[in-house]
């Protein structure tokens, strides 16, 4: 090959050849769709959510340019550092707004259990990966202990949210890998059993006196919230009135971007960030809504199409499971702020103004590109 | 669960993958019909709600409107002032607040009280505030740093001034911050929505009785606001109306003449004008400064004035009702002439005492008068021809008579709160006691009751009235301090006209032989001293009720407690041919009437018909003639 001189083309080439075209046209929409509303939630903050943009794209790219075996490779590090982490945190977090969830190391103060979110399924799907062809009730059993692990030290903060985040993203391996429907049913009549006794008895139960033994006082506040709202206008309860507020008074078509008086007249809450759908309910309505789910499918989608055909184990369990995570961010943060789930701090994916949550999110979406792109390799 | 087989273990991996797929699908339907109900089918509901949050009506106080005295004099008025507020129910920790607060503008430990005792009696989710009155400076360097205090707030308000202070201080009455009793009289006129953003409200004298007129009405300004509540744009203004001006029948110089005639003494004085019920002057001494209660009264200035033994806040000229003395008899002599009882010429004959019923009641003059007619019994004040003559005309008798002259009932003053007196009779009596023994009336009872003693007990306002009625020759108006309302804006008057409330329809030769009696009092009876080279003719009756009774023993002023002593009365009307001023004058404790009242009265008719001015306290005249003593 000759020397050549500088080729635009070649470099655009080099830049984009190792991204998945499909994922990258949906993550484009959906940032756009950010900046959109960013502008009428909170413009002061343009600039910053530009640069946590191109840092998340980066970490993506550096992830999709990665080949899959070597992520699956940094799994056993990167979850023994992630417990450690957490550990630390334990030992000598900071406390902020009664919870223990930073790690001052000088120069930043980090998130661990933000780490686990990718760590936890990346260390199962490579275990399951390690077992392969041998996957019996005992390797379900390591599974379930080595998630249990980060999210009992997240619980114990505590960050009932973040947990439930990295122990959902943990059962999703455990679910593609076979899990036996003989478990997880019983778990989940458990579960709507209980949410409908809670929703059912809330009068009761939710009586000041009444100490719910495993969750903090914070956390039964929540929940209690979620069942009558009304209960405590000016207090815990405004957040979810005000955002309901906003999204049903947006109508079909919404008040036009900008115009949203709940967004502008600051009635609510954290609009850049966990509340930022109550500010595209309200402006764009029941069809901006609609665009958004329409936006998350498209991305599950082609999620789980990566899944199917991805060519290992761990990559299939692993490519499942981000798929899965993004769904459950999505579904858990619309249902918050729509008010048919408890507040839990979970962003709304690739909207949400923050940088953590969107790096942590490119890294998924980057790592689905290194399992597709390892597939087409493997073809080759 | 075990996957020997890759392809089984594939396929099973994709039927999962479907049924992820499918739970997916079925939580986003879920989503979507959440959408769908809060933005389609409640989206009216959502809407209003929207607009409920965004639109805040905004109370536009009126202002107050002015009080002045009948020559214009400014008796109340507003002025604006800042005020640093705090929301309490916006803040976490209000003392935290208040310290950082303190380090900015000055707040005394008197004004952390009140504010403590203003929240413990306010509404909730109102505004208090800590410091009134701020300077331009203090005001400021609140602003510069506004953003460090969200839930405080400096506000512009109008404040009521007072500004001269304790003159004429029981009529002006005052404003004071709205409380619970306040609101729940607001509630009954269905005024809430006329006071909303309306912190202060009359609390006495007329700021109360005229409050309706006084307050105006409030305007609106309907705004969009943030969450915060904070302003953000004007939608509409509804313009305030002001409160309507009162001008008053008083006249402050007159006022002030009389109160500084009273010096230092307590008592009591209310001048009408007779043939039209207005009230020229209505003194209550001592006063006090209703400044004080504007914004809150300190504990400390509460208590000098509640446990202060001249009872400064008791406004004696509505409220003290006391035995008249012997300022009854000209009104018993009416009630003889007109009943037929006697005839003005008809003497009877003073021992210097009167037999009744197995008791001795003395005259005060030790050997008694002599032959005296009427006219002498009232010059001289002798008691033994009232003693007689109450026995004649019996108790019903008197009772129905001076009941027809306002006496023990309220006289219908534009003022709140007012004394109806005790006119005593047997059926007073029944109403008044419990038990049986009690109940009865006793003829001897009947005899003190016609000297104006015994359950007597009427207040300077009603001696007033009485004496005025007996000035504009039997015609009964209403006494009020209130010459018009004046609207602001247009400028329109509204009378409040001199409307005559009855005629007693008594004979003029009667009245004329009473006020040729009561002329004789300052002439050569027991005013004369107190009236000597008057310019002006003067029908006058001096009185002295009685206070402590002194059993059997002869009653020396020098030798009791003051507090003990007798109250001092006197009434008056001049110019005796065509009056143009009636007046009753009490001072507690002054001894005899002619020595305390009368010279107080001099002062004012004085200033009064001749503009002249004493410039000093009336003098006591401690050698007055004694025109009764008590037995």
């Amino acid at each position: 090959m000759t020397e050549r001189r500088f080729d635009p083309r070649r470099w655009l080439m080099l830049l984009i050849e190792p991204l998945d075209p499909a994922l990258l046209l949906i993550l484009s929409l959906l940032l756009s769709y950010a900046f959109v509303l960013m502008v009428s939630a909170s413009p002061e903050r343009m600039e910053s959510q530009m640069i946590n943009s191109a840092v998340a794209i980066s970490v993506m790219w550096v992830a999709a340019r990665m080949p899959s075996q070597r992520i699956l490779a940094l799994a056993l590090p990167v979850y023994v550092t992630g417990v450690l982490l957490l550990v630390a945190v334990a030992l000598f977090g900071e406390i902020s707004k009664g919870a223990q969830r930073w790690l001052d190391i000088g120069v930043a103060r980090i998130q661990p259990s933000e780490l686990m979110k990718v760590a936890a399924p990346l260390m199962l799907a490579w275990y399951f990966q390690q077992r392969e062809g041998m996957i019996r009730v005992r390797e379900f059993l390591v599974a379930g202990a080595l998630l249990l692990l980060p999210v009992g030290l997240i619980v114990k903060q505590p960050d009932l949210g973040t947990a439930l985040l990295v122990a959902a993203a943990g059962f999703y391996v455990l679910f593609f890998a076979g899990l036996s429907w003989k478990l997880i049913l019983p778990v989940a009549v458990v579960a709507i059993v209980g949410i409908g006794s809670i929703v059912g008895f809330g009068d009761r139960i939710c009586q000041p006196d009444v100490d719910w033994v495993v969750l903090h006082g914070y956390q039964k506040n929540r929940v209690c919230t979620l069942l009558d709202p009304s209960q405590d206008p000016l207090g815990k309860g405004f957040h979810i009135i005000q955002s309901t507020i906003a999204i049903g008074s947006g109508g079909v078509l919404g008040k036009g971007w900008q115009a949203g008086t709940q967004t502008h007249l600051s009635f609510i809450p954290e609009r850049h960030t966990d509340f930022i759908f109550a500010v595209l309910g309200e402006e764009f309505g029941l069809t901006g809504a609609l665009v958004l789910l329409a936006l998350y499918l498209l991305l599950i989608l082609r999620g789980c199409t990566i899944a199917a055909q991805a060519p290992t184990l761990a990559t299939r369990l692993l490519a499942g499971a981000i798929t899965m995570i993004f769904f459950t961010y999505a579904f858990v943060n619309m249902g918050m702020v729509s008010g048919i789930l408890p507040v839990v701090g979970v962003p709304l994916p690739f909207i949400s103004y923050g940088g953590t949550a969107l790096v942590t999110l490119c890294l998924g979406l980057g790592i689905l590109m290194s399992i597709n792109r390892s597939r087409m390799m493997s073809k080759q | 669960m075990s996957f020997d087989e890759p392809e089984q273990e594939l396929s099973q991996f994709r039927r999962r993958v479907l049924v992820a797929g499918a739970f997916v699908m079925l939580c986003f339907v879920v989503l979507a019909a959440r959408f769908a109900w809060l933005q389609v089918s409640r989206f009216d509901y959502y809407h209003t709600r929207a607009e409920d949050n965004r639109i805040a009506l905004v109370p536009i106080v009126p202002n107050r409107g002015l009080i002045t005295d009948r020559n214009g004099v400014v008796l109340a008025r507003n002025y604006a002032a800042y005020t640093l507020e705090i929301t309490p129910s916006s803040l976490k920790n209000v003392d935290e607040t208040i310290d950082a607060l303190a380090e900015i503008v000055d707040i005394q430990p008197k004004d952390r009280r009140r504010f403590r005792k203003i929240l413990d009696e306010s509404k909730n989710f109102e505004s208090v505030p800590i410091r009134t009155r701020l300077t331009d400076e203090e005001v400021a360097r609140l602003i510069a740093r506004r953003f460090q205090f969200p839930g405080v707030e400096v506000n512009a308000r109008l404040f009521r001034d007072y500004p001269n202070g304790s003159l004429a201080s029981h009529f002006l009455g005052y404003i004071g911050r709205i409380n619970d009793r306040d609101l729940k009289r607001i509630e009954e006129r269905e005024q809430e929505a006329n006071y909303r953003g309306t912190d202060h409200i009359g609390k006495i004298g007329l700021e109360q009785s005229y409050e309706a007129e006084l307050h105006g009405i409030t305007g609106f300004e309907e705004v969009e606001v943030d969450a915060g509540g904070r302003a953000v744009r004007l939608l509409r203004r509804t313009a305030p109306v002001a409160g309507n001006n009162l001008v008053l029948t008083v006249d402050l110089e007159l006022q002030k003449v009389a109160e500084e005639a009273f010096g230092n003494r307590r008592g009591a004085m209310v001048a009408i004008e007779p043939g039209s019920g207005a009230v020229l002057a209505l003194v209550s001494a001592p006063g006090f400064d209703p400044n004080l209660f504007v914004d809150g009264i300190s504990t400390q200035d509460w208590e000098a004035l509640n446990n202060s033994p001249d009872h400064p806040l008791l406004n004696r000229a509505l409220n003290s009702a006391n035995p008249p003395g012997s300022t009854f008899k000209p009104f018993m002599a009416l009630a003889a002439l007109t009943t037929g009882k006697r005839t003005a010429q008809q003497a009877i004959s003073d021992p210097g005492y009167f037999d009744f019923g197995g008791h001795r009641f003395r005259d005060d003059k030790v050997g008694g008068h002599g032959l005296v007619n009427m006219y002498q019994s009232i010059a001289q004040s002798c008691n033994t021809y009232y003693y007689k003559l109450a026995a004649d005309l019996g108790i019903e008798q008197i009772a129905a008579f001076m009941s027809r002259l306002g006496f023990g009932s309220r006289t219908g003053v534009d003022l709140e709160g007012e004394s109806s007196g005790v006119l005593p009779s047997p059926d007073w009596k029944k109403r008044r006691f419990k038990r049986p023994e009690q109940q009865k009336w006793y003829a001897g009872e009947t005899i003190s009751v016609g000297i104006g003693q015994g359950y007597n007990a009427y207040t300077p306002l009603q001696l007033a009235h009485a004496t005025a009625t007996l000035a504009a020759g039997g015609v009964v108006f209403k006494p009020h301090l209130v010459r018009y309302v004046e609207d602001v804006r247009s400028g329109e008057r509204r009378m409040i006209e001199p409307a005559p409330v009855t005629n007693l329809g008594l004979k003029p030769e009667h009245l004329a032989e009473i006020r040729r009696a009561m002329i004789g009092v300052n002439l050569e009876g027991t005013g004369r001293r107190a009236f000597a080279g008057v310019p002006y003719l003067v029908a006058g009756k001096t009185g002295t009720a009685q206070v402590y009774s002194l059993r059997g023993g002869r009653y020396k002023a020098s030798e009791v407690r003051e507090r003990l002593r007798d109250h001092s009365l006197y009434i008056a009307y001049a110019p005796a041919e065509a009056p143009k001023i009636a007046l009753a004058v009490l001072v507690e404790n002054g001894g005899f009437g002619a020595s305390a009242a009368a010279p107080i009265a001099r002062q004012v008719l004085d200033y009064y018909l001749l503009g002249k001015r004493a410039g000093n306290p009336a003098p006591e005249d401690a050698d007055a003639p004694g025109d009764e003593e008590i037995q």
